[in-house]
């Protein structure tokens, strides 16, 4: 049996009086689509804020690769291969779609303190980041400013930008949050081209979105894993019908 | 180092600090509440010096002085504050920051026009002139007391104000999120207004106080502007009981440092180099306690909630 | 979109030797101006040196605040440590270019190192309060070095000698090293602010999270751009004490602080062209204007509140609206 690429072990963060995540434990194995679903305010996205950095977690474990990654800054954990995407849209709105894309892959590609060459002509840079930016569909319109891309666009900008990081491991937050039908569409293709390449966390409130990709799927209420498992056996989890899916699920 | 003159310079210090107090409340609110950095309340002090020595000339009187020098700092503030400052409060505070340093300009050449360049003065009123024994062999200007009461009382005031009136309330809400007070329904128009018009009149009010023991000349505000934006910095953003906490703390700290710097300095060091490096500190004395403080609380000591 | 924001990234991603005509008007002007101004010309080429001084120190400033987004209200720190640099070496006779200007640079970079480790911690507000804080104290203890003149500043008996020649002594000579340095440096921060270092500075700028979640330090970028912006000071320190024979604390004020940042604002920030506009704008606008009047500053103050509500953008923001391909 492989090792995981994400170890979370007792991971609890509490603000003030309020317990945000409460003693979550989650492997994420290699290869594997692993879905978090759960109703808003179950910490979902501070559980991914953790992982990647942006929040210190109060006690427990995160383990990259086998390392320790818990006390490691935000952007070392990026170098280090865990991207993410970012439930409100975080983009260089005056920077065009590609130049966004490609500071990801300058980000991996060696030293940023050069100064006297032109950033923009690296033609190394460039190819990758049109790969990325063709891959999630946006090759018409890479050489807009992002701020002037709709909001389906800018969630598969988002995508784009993470995919160019070479990652070995994606946070994805939502991406379809507020995408229209033909743009959630696209964006499930390429999650699902993307499947196998590398483990993906995914928080998702989109049902069909989650039990067509995911391989597994875990249940989040009130910061703790309710329940954990192949997406068949969470839908018919009469705990997890009750807690969430009641409300959604037919 | 007596004890006298620890006492003397302690009670300079608290004097100093209340001035700063009157000065820096007003700008703590309006930066706080609007998020208008106001470089033009200096001027605003300086105006109200200049005000009370006019008036003062027209009738005779203090008292008639004080009370239309305020009426005349209000209304100019306000007058400002229509014409230019609100149509800045949603600009970045980087623009902000040149067009009141512009009217900075503007006003400290106007004043030398209008009342020329050397420094004018302002007599103490009679009754509250000379000294007061305090202890045996302790004299102090009791119009420095009178500044202090003065000060302590408009810091009572605000207190009672801002805490437990229906407008401090609203004081308080827009300082931690203005948006949400006028989505509330409240005319936001009028609480800047107020704020604003408030702010000014305390600054016009310290001028006024202090101009009888400073001379009152162009520029005088811009010294004083420094001073009072290290004392919201400190006090944290917003807030008066941190402008009040700060305010004093950096009168007492400035006024005993600059007094006893070369004396503790002389503690660690010889007397030669203590008397050149002694003052230099002594300047430099608030920056540092202020670098200490972001350092340790980035927004300051006592941040209006929402904003640190 | 902002027009500022706008402008940044076109004025980053055009090269600098294409279809843009303002640079070289004005460092053409620049360099045609000894031989047009004449023998009786001292009065403008001195004006001019000031101009490009000032140059020089509004592009530095024009790096941090201009693509960084970051604020300084103290910059004129770096360029009085840069003309103390100078100064003092002079006064020990060790004055020579060779060692004062690098001197001056060294001083003024480890300032920006040491001051930019902790103002780096701050945002918003309170960064700009702590670097006006940084420069106060530069300022002080500049008043208090009672044997380099303290207030009162220390008169240098010649300008620093060049390898031992007095080649400054001569003012065209003299000229046209400022103007070498100008051209120079804002010719780097062209290449700067478009480079790999550039890019990720002007990212940070605009959405700091999204750059640390692509793995940058945020952090030490801004850091290596404040230290060259105060590098930049420094050069701009060793000549002004050069071309005033003076070094003095008020080269740190807070109000000269304060004029750096409104050259930016004059010229539009966050165009490069707009710092050597600005500088230009500001140095010969109050100087024709102090001319007219002595109370110039009746003019100017309300002339800032109305570029401010009426001109966003500067010169440069004005230029573009009329449609001239500056």
């Amino acid at each position: 049996m492989s090792a995981p690429v994400l170890r979370l072990e007792a991971l609890s963060k509490r603000y003030g009086g309020l317990v945000v995540t409460d003693n979550v434990s989650l492997d994420i194995m290699p290869g594997e689509l692993h879905a978090i679903i759960g109703p808003n305010g179950a910490g979902k996205t501070t559980l991914i804020n953790e992982i990647s950095g942006l929040v210190s977690a109060d006690g427990g474990r995160i383990l990259f690769e086998g390392q320790d990654i818990t006390d490691t800054p935000a952007h070392a954990r990026a170098a280090a291969g865990l991207a993410r995407c970012f439930q409100i849209t975080s983009v260089l709105p005056t920077f065009s779609a590609r130049d966004n894309v490609a500071l990801a892959a300058q980000a991996r590609d060696g030293s940023s303190f050069r100064f006297f060459r032109p950033a923009a002509a690296e033609e190394a840079l460039n190819a990758r980041a049109l790969a990325a930016i063709e891959e999630v569909g946006l090759g018409a319109r890479a050489h807009l400013p992002a701020g002037q891309l709709s909001h389906g666009e800018k969630r598969a900008l988002e995508l784009a930008i993470a995919l160019a990081l070479e990652p070995k491991m994606l946070l994805l937050d939502e991406p379809m949050a507020g995408t229209g039908h033909d743009e959630t569409a696209m964006l499930s293709g390429v999650l699902r081209r993307l499947k196998g390449r590398f483990p993906i966390l995914l928080i998702e409130h989109d049902m069909s979105v989650v039990f067509s990709l995911a391989d597994r799927v875990s249940v989040m209420v009130y910061g703790r894993i309710l329940a954990s498992g192949a997406p068949e056996a969470i839908r018919t989890d009469p705990k997890v019908v009750a807690a969430y899916l009641g409300e959604e699920a037919g | 180092m007596s004890l006298l003159l620890l006492i003397v310079q302690t009670l300079n210090g608290l004097q100093f600090g209340v001035l700063l107090f009157l000065i820096a409340a007003g700008l703590t609110l309006v930066f706080g509440v609007m998020d208008f950095i106001n470089l033009a309340h200096g001027v605003q002090y300086m105006l109200g010096a200049y005000f009370a020595v006019m008036f003062y000339a027209l009738t005779g009187s203090f008292v008639l002085a004080l009370l239309l020098a305020l009426g005349a700092s209000l209304v100019f503030g306000l007058a400002l504050e229509f014409t230019i400052f609100r149509k800045l409060y949603e600009r970045d505070h980087l623009e902000q920051v040149i067009a009141t340093f512009g009217i900075i300009l503007f006003l400290n050449e106007g004043v030398k026009v209008a009342f020329g360049a050397s420094p004018l003065s302002l007599p103490v009123p009679e009754a509250l002139s000379g000294s007061v024994v305090l202890m045996p062999g302790l004299l102090y200007p009791v119009w420095r007391i009178v500044i202090i009461a003065a000060g302590l009382a408009v810091a009572a005031i605000l207190y009672v104000l801002v805490g437990w009136t229906r407008v401090g309330m609203l004081v308080r809400a827009g300082a931690s999120n203005a948006r949400m007070v006028s989505a509330l329904g409240v005319d936001i128009r009028r609480l800047f207004m107020l704020v604003f018009g408030f702010g000014t009149m305390l600054a016009g009010f310290a001028g006024i106080m202090i101009a009888p023991l400073l001379s009152v000349q162009p520029g005088m505000g811009d010294t004083v502007l420094i001073l009072a934006f290290v004392v919201i910095v400190i006090g944290g953003i917003g807030s008066i009981r941190g402008a009040f906490i700060a305010a004093l703390l950096i009168g007492l700290v400035d006024t005993l440092g600059r007094s006893f710097a070369v004396d503790i300095l002389r503690l660690v060091m010889a007397p030669s180099p203590a008397r050149t490096v002694g003052p230099a500190i002594a300047s430099m004395l608030i920056y540092l306690l202020m670098a200490l403080v972001l350092y340790v609380r980035p927004a300051g000591l006592f941040p209006a909630k929402g904003r640190g | 979109m902002s027009p500022t924001a706008l402008q940044t990234e076109a004025a980053a991603r055009a090269p600098a030797w294409r279809g843009r005509l303002l640079p070289f008007v004005l460092f053409g002007l620049l360099a045609v101006a000894p031989p047009l101004a004449g023998q009786g010309g001292g009065y403008v080429l001195t004006l001019l040196e000031q101009v490009m001084i000032f140059a020089i120190a509004a592009l530095g400033l024009d790096l941090i605040v201009g693509f960084g987004g970051l604020v300084s209200f103290g910059h004129a720190a770096f360029i009085g440590l840069g003309a103390y640099a100078a100064g003092i070496l002079a006064f020990h006779g060790l004055g020579d270019t060779a060692l004062a200007l690098p001197a001056a640079i060294l001083l003024s970079a480890s300032f920006a190192a040491a001051t930019g480790l902790i103002c780096l911690r701050t945002r918003g507000v309170y960064f700009i309060m702590i670097t006006l804080a940084f420069g106060q104290m530069a300022f002080f203890t500049a008043s208090s070095l009672a044997p380099y003149g303290g207030d009162d500043g220390l008169t240098l008996r010649m300008r620093s000698p060049v390898f031992g020649f007095d080649l400054f002594g001569n003012e065209r000579i003299f000229y046209y090293a400022t103007f070498v340095a100008a051209l120079g440096i804002y010719l780097f921060c062209r290449a700067a602010i478009a480079s790999r270092f550039g890019r990720v500075l002007r990212g940070a700028k605009e959405n700091p999270t999204r750059m640390t979640a692509l793995g940058y330090e945020v952090f030490r970028y801004q850091l290596a751009a404040y230290v060259i912006s105060g590098a930049i000071g420094g050069v701009a320190g060793f000549f002004i004490a050069n071309a005033t024979n003076f070094v003095s604390p008020a080269y740190m004020s807070w109000q000269r602080s304060g004029e750096l940042i409104v050259m930016l604002v004059l010229g539009g920030i966050g165009t490069l062209d707009g710092a050597v506009l600005g500088a230009a704008a500001y140095i010969l606008l109050s100087e024709y204007l102090s001319q007219l009047t002595e109370h110039w500053a009746m003019i100017f103050g309300p002339l800032l509140v109305a570029v401010v509500m009426f001109a966003r953008g500067g010169l440069i923001g004005a230029f573009r609206r009329i449609g001239w391909r500056a």
